[in-house]
């Protein structure tokens, strides 16, 4: 997959936003070892010390932990990566929101209609 | 961390033209720089002057301690802004070339990555495109285990699936305790692999910085910013 980078928000940042992702999404469950550094890093067509520094942001959060000789694990904290998922979700949410808000829905009107459009998705 | 390259008073006068001018620089190991400045700045002039082309009007520079000369042809790899291969040459004569000239060419690398391009060894080198001819010079350079790579406008003239491939076989082959200095305008298509910046202008460095505290402070690529600092 594809990782886009955006060049005016530094690229560490944007790389363990992208980790945690994948994180979130199952894509990396809990307890299995990560891709070495220099995968994710040829992977993602970024510098190894650049993708090194956005894992040891993820290592700070606590969200992957490095085992000295063996490489870098995802948390098996499942209830930690559960809080993530929710808080990334609300932020989403919000931000829709005030998106919705800034062409005149309010949260109310915004609700319908999203339970109208998810209605005709299903007929 | 150690320091790889570090230059004092730096100045290179052709005639009565200043190119560079009394240039204080320092680079540390196990990074991957980027030496940006308008045409004419005094971006190959530096290299030139790291690779002992062109020896230094006033002050000093050393490699690794050293100044240039044959101890530092050793540990340095450069590529140079335009081809130096015989075009009647084949590409193997030039990897047994590197293998005698260079102690740290490792020729197994050179040979898989060729491999994986679909490169036979066997061809003359004008019988490949120019993008090619690009790749096989940024594979012998690249397949040394030098300690600091001096890439002179390394995707200059290829087209971008060709860059893209020039930028990932230098990630792929940078090890962590060699430096590589690139020489580019094209900035959009190399800052995501840099760690430091270094503006060049009229022969004066005005600016060294990580390129990730670039962004964060200033909210700025380093093209915005570079287009910002060099306005016409």
């Amino acid at each position: 997959m594809a990782w886009n980078l955006d060049s005016n928000r530094p690229i560490y940042v944007q790389l363990a936003e992208q980790v945690q992702r994948d994180i979130i999404s199952g894509l990396y469950q809990p307890g299995t070892k990560l891709p070495s550094v220099r995968e994710l890093a040829s992977q993602a067509k970024v510098n190894p010390n650049t993708m090194q520094k956005a894992l040891t942001e993820l290592e700070h959060s606590g969200l992957v932990y490095s085992q000295r000789t063996s490489g870098r694990f995802i948390t098996e904290d499942k209830e930690m990566i559960e809080t993530l998922k929710e808080q990334l979700a609300s932020s989403q949410i919000q931000e829709f929101l005030e998106k919705m808000s800034c062409m005149g829905f309010q949260p109310q009107d915004t609700l319908h209609l999203i339970e109208k459009i998810l209605k005709e998705g299903q007929s | 961390m150690s320091t790889i390259l570090e230059c004092s008073g730096l100045t290179k006068k052709y005639g009565s033209r200043t190119a560079l001018n009394h240039v204080d620089l320092k680079l540390e190991s196990g990074r991957i720089i980027g030496l940006l400045g308008p045409n004419g700045s005094g971006k190959s002039t530096l290299i030139k002057l790291i690779n002992s082309l062109l020896s230094p009007t006033e002050g000093s520079l050393r490699i690794n301690g050293h100044e240039p000369g044959l101890e530092t042809k050793k540990i340095v790899s450069y590529l140079p802004e335009r081809s130096y291969l015989d075009e009647n040459q084949k590409v193997s004569t030039y990897l047994s070339y590197f293998k005698d000239f260079y102690e740290d060419f490792d020729t197994v690398r050179a040979m898989d990555m060729l491999r994986r391009l679909n490169i036979d060894p066997a061809l003359r080198i004008k019988t490949l495109s120019k993008g090619t001819q690009e790749k096989v010079q940024l594979i012998l350079v690249m397949s040394r285990r030098a300690q600091l790579y001096c890439l002179d406008e390394p995707i200059a003239g290829v087209d971008p699936a060709a860059r893209d491939y020039i930028l990932a076989t230098i990630i792929n082959n940078y090890s962590e305790d060699a430096s590589i200095l690139i020489s580019t305008h094209l900035i959009a298509d190399v800052e995501n692999i840099l760690d430091e910046v270094v503006f060049i202008r009229d022969g004066q460095i005005c600016m060294q910085a990580q390129v990730d505290e670039v962004r964060l402070k200033q909210g700025l690529s380093i093209d915005s910013l570079f287009r910002e600092v060099f306005k016409c």
